[in-house]
């Protein structure tokens, strides 16, 4: 195919042409970017919490009785979720868990000598101590939230307790991150004024509340009972039974004590609670997609209304040129090559544009690099959707019959 | 000659009703995702209290040790003042008016027995808060300095509140139970419910919607231990009022620039006398006075999402409108032809640019419409969202007649190159290639 007469007759149209690159060059820039910034959402949004999400509800409760024994309280409440046919576990929990925005950190420290350091600081910044998001329950909570240990050992019924804890779990990724290389199994840590001893590695979970720094599966667990007006009730049971029985576990507690409140924002299958974490991740998510396939939409549009005009426009032409011989094949390519031209200039243009516009993100909104190879993909993506355009005014350009040359306008 | 070139116009785009559609929908759908962006950022930028939002200012000061941790995931606890801080604040009296407070969420007994008790926001204060943010008293009036010395156990509810008690607001000196104690009714407000909520800890980043339904003095509150909510920090040990805890809030009204530069300069003052007592170790210039918009800024009420979501739609609106200008261009100038007739007979390059400038701005004001109708969709949909903002997310008239603005502006600005190089087609030349 001869580019010559292409290039020549785009000449005639420099202003449009230019625009339509223009237009190619935006919309590559804008969708490459959406493009990635979508795939980063969806990898959030589906962050592993390495619990049993799918078998797992949470109710909560709020005694309004002054002086009440909470222990004596939940021991009853969990006797009778217990019964409820389906439930597989129950136990208190406390507030904090992964996904529920409610955080419970605690400065724990290596060494004594750190300890101090801290105290004299009033900080735990580079005292070798750090600040750690802790889960609590009562006993059987680890097993109950599909927690298991990989080292060491579980907690013990006597080490479930009101008050300080004699005995934590870590996570892998926070044992690493306080004794080094060193064995966590048996060191003693320091939280305020008591000590506790590591007795066990966890299974891996992420802190309530995520950072995306590298820092999310730092969490420590420790046997704490819950007591408070306010608990926290966690329930297992088979997926399709968990709708049921959150229903009869309100109901259940309800007849316990008709003064307590259950608000309805407080019972929540760990589905729902994922998806009222992330809630913002995925409208941003639709958003971006709805924007790129209108991007998409619009330029297809623009594409096949251009060489519409340009088909029509061409008519004489075109009939001419079948006259002298010219093929239907060869009209057919005329125009597919004139837009594999204009839509390549675009997307050169826009690879570039789309690497501009991801340094802008990266220094605004803390996004990170755009792999490059977004920018070939995005780029053969877009120059194939050019050709589709293209392709019904090309076609009707190649049924343009040769008589039309000797017709006068 | 206008009439004539709007029949003109109409004529023209109904001779291609596909492709006017198409562009009428490019547009509509560009400004449809701009103005739904727009007004959601529009109202959630809003000054909440018109009437004195000039004069009010948050000051602010840096208690905290020299290296603490500032990655937490609630914000700068320096936001917030210690009890001992505010206290100075509120006894130096260097403004006209001023109050510190604190929110609550507290249990509050319907006055029937036997009825469950729910869950209320309200807000802890000092005397002078009615008085500094303008509330109106329907029944009653706020408490005294006196009754905040006392720790007097009163309370002011909002007529919402009364009305759901008592059905009336005529209740002053009856008494209703919030959280474990039982207070004296000393007035009902009228509602007031600024959006967002600027005073309160903006760490909640959700205070849209909120209005605070009962005030409690301060000092009785702390008395009775009654739950704060918000962002709450201490870093040594020791209570709600030691001066290593930070959860309260102080406002101030100051009238003129003068008050303003004094009241910032007392605030340094302030804070190198602390450092030189050895409680602060932080720089006294870190002292600052914020006026209610700076605020607002300062706290980032508007998430980045939101942003990104705004700068997303309004690319989109650009692209679309290269789109019209590519379309346009092309369609002005097929009809080269008919132009090099019209200006044979005596039209002027005016008139050209003039006829297609007006179809240009038609398909502007059609797709202005249609954006309307898309960005009203797109509205409806962003008040389903869960999000804190989302249900005071409605287009007001101003918003209304900017979309159109936008819209035909918008259009205009496409319609210029394409009418301006129609109207450079030489007559000669297009009328001999025919």
């Amino acid at each position: 195919m001869p580019l010559r007469p292409i290039l020549s007759s785009l000449r005639h149209h420099k202003l449009t042409a230019s625009l339509l690159i223009l237009q190619v060059a935006l919309t590559l820039a804008i969708v490459a970017n959406a493009a990635f910034m979508v795939a980063q959402r969806v990898q959030r949004i589906h962050t592993p919490s390495g619990l049993a999400e799918q078998e797992l509800s949470l109710i909560r409760v709020e005694g309004t009785a002054k002086d009440e024994n909470h222990q004596a309280r939940h021991a009853a409440d969990l006797d009778a979720l217990r019964r409820i046919p389906g439930v597989t576990a129950a136990v208190a929990v406390g507030w904090a868990l992964p996904f529920s925005s409610s955080v419970n950190s605690y400065g724990v420290c290596p060494n004594e000598e750190a300890l101090k350091r801290a105290m004299v600081a009033s900080s735990l910044d580079h005292t070798g101590c750090m600040s750690i998001d802790t889960y609590s329950g009562g006993p059987g909570f680890l097993g109950a939230l599909g927690l298991h240990v990989i080292a060491g050992r579980d907690f013990t019924a006597d080490e479930y307790v009101t008050g300080d804890v004699p005995s934590i779990l870590l996570t892998g990724a926070a044992a690493k991150k306080f004794f080094g290389g060193k064995d966590p199994l048996g060191q003693v840590v320091y939280a305020g004024r008591h000590s506790s001893r590591v007795i066990g590695i966890v299974s891996d979970t992420v802190r309530p509340m995520l950072r995306g720094d590298g820092s999310d599966g730092e969490v420590m667990l420790w046997p704490q009972l819950p007591d408070d007006n306010e608990t926290s009730y966690l329930l297992r049971s088979a997926p399709a039974d968990r709708a049921r029985v959150l229903a009869a576990a309100v109901t259940t507690l309800q007849a316990l004590d008709p003064n307590r409140l259950i608000p309805e924002t407080g019972q929540r299958t760990y589905t729902q609670m994922r998806e009222d974490y992330f809630q913002r991740d995925s409208t941003m998510v639709g958003l971006l997609l709805a924007a790129a396939l209108g991007l998409l939409f619009v330029t297809a549009l623009g594409v096949a209304g251009l060489a519409n005009f340009w088909v029509q426009q061409r008519t004489r032409a075109i009939g001419i040129r079948r006259a002298i011989g010219a093929t239907r094949a060869d009209i057919l390519c005329y125009f597919q090559a004139e837009n594999a031209l204009i839509v390549g200039g675009g997307v050169a243009l826009g690879m570039l544009l789309a690497l501009a516009l991801n340094l802008l993100l990266m220094s605004r909104y803390e996004l990170p690099r755009l792999p490059l190879w977004y920018l070939p993909v995005g780029a053969l993506a877009l120059w194939a959707l050019g050709q589709l355009s293209v392709l019904a005014p090309a076609l009707r350009a190649s049924r343009v019959p040769p008589v039309v040359a000797t017709r006068s306008v | 000659m206008f009439a004539y070139y709007l029949d003109l116009a109409l004529h023209s785009l109904r001779r291609s009703p596909v492709l006017t559609s198409l562009m009428v929908l490019a547009i509509g759908l560009g400004i449809g995702a701009s103005m739904t962006m727009l007004t959601v950022l529009h109202v959630m930028t809003r000054d909440p209290l018109p009437a004195l939002s000039a004069q009010l200012y948050y000051p602010h000061l840096d208690p905290l040790p020299a290296n603490y941790p500032t990655n937490n995931d609630w914000g700068d606890p320096s936001d917030n003042f210690t009890w001992p801080d505010a206290m100075a604040m509120l006894k130096a009296h260097r403004a006209d008016q001023q109050a510190a407070m604190a929110g609550g969420r507290v249990l509050v007994w319907p006055v029937q027995t036997g009825r469950l008790p729910f869950r209320v926001g309200g807000r802890y204060a000092t005397a002078g808060f009615f008085d500094l943010f303008g509330l109106r008293f329907e029944q009653g009036r706020g408490w005294t300095m006196a009754d905040d010395e006392a720790r007097a156990r009163v309370a002011v509810l909002s007529h919402g509140l009364a009305m759901q008690l008592f059905g009336r607001t005529d209740v002053v000196g009856r008494t209703v139970r919030l959280g474990d104690a039982r207070f004296q009714v000393m007035g009902v407000t009228s509602e007031w419910a600024p959006q967002p909520q600027f005073y309160a800890d903006a760490a909640g980043k959700g205070n849209y919607g909120e209005a605070d339904r009962f005030f409690l003095p301060l000092a009785t509150a702390l008395d009775l231990g009654m739950s704060v909510s918000g962002n709450q920090a201490s870093w040594k040990e020791g209570g709600k009022t030691s001066g290593y805890y930070t959860w309260l809030q102080v406002w101030v009204r100051l009238k003129d620039a003068a008050q303003v530069r004094n009241y910032r300069q007392f605030l340094v003052d302030y804070s190198a006398e602390q450092k030189r007592l050895g409680r602060f170790e932080r720089s006294s210039q870190n002292a600052a006075l914020y006026p209610l918009m700076g605020w607002l800024e300062h706290e980032k009420l508007v998430p980045g999402d939101l942003r990104l979501q705004l700068w997303l739609a309004l690319s989109f609106l650009i692209v679309c409108l290269v789109n019209i200008v590519a379309l346009l261009l092309a369609k002005f100038l097929r009809r080269s032809g008919e132009v090099s007739v019209r200006r044979a007979l005596g039209a002027t390059r005016r008139d050209i640019f003039l006829q297609f400038g007006i179809e240009s701005a038609l398909v502007g004001l059609l797709g202005g419409l249609l954006g309307i109708a898309i960005a009203q969709a797109g509205l409806w949909s962003v008040r389903h969202r869960p999000d804190s903002y989302a249900h005071i997310a409605r287009m007001d008239l101003s918003m209304l007649a900017l979309t159109v603005l936008l819209a035909i502006a918008g259009s205009l600005l496409a319609g210029m190159l394409p009418a301006w190089r129609a109207s450079r087609v030489v007559p000669a030349l297009q009328l001999k290639a025919q």
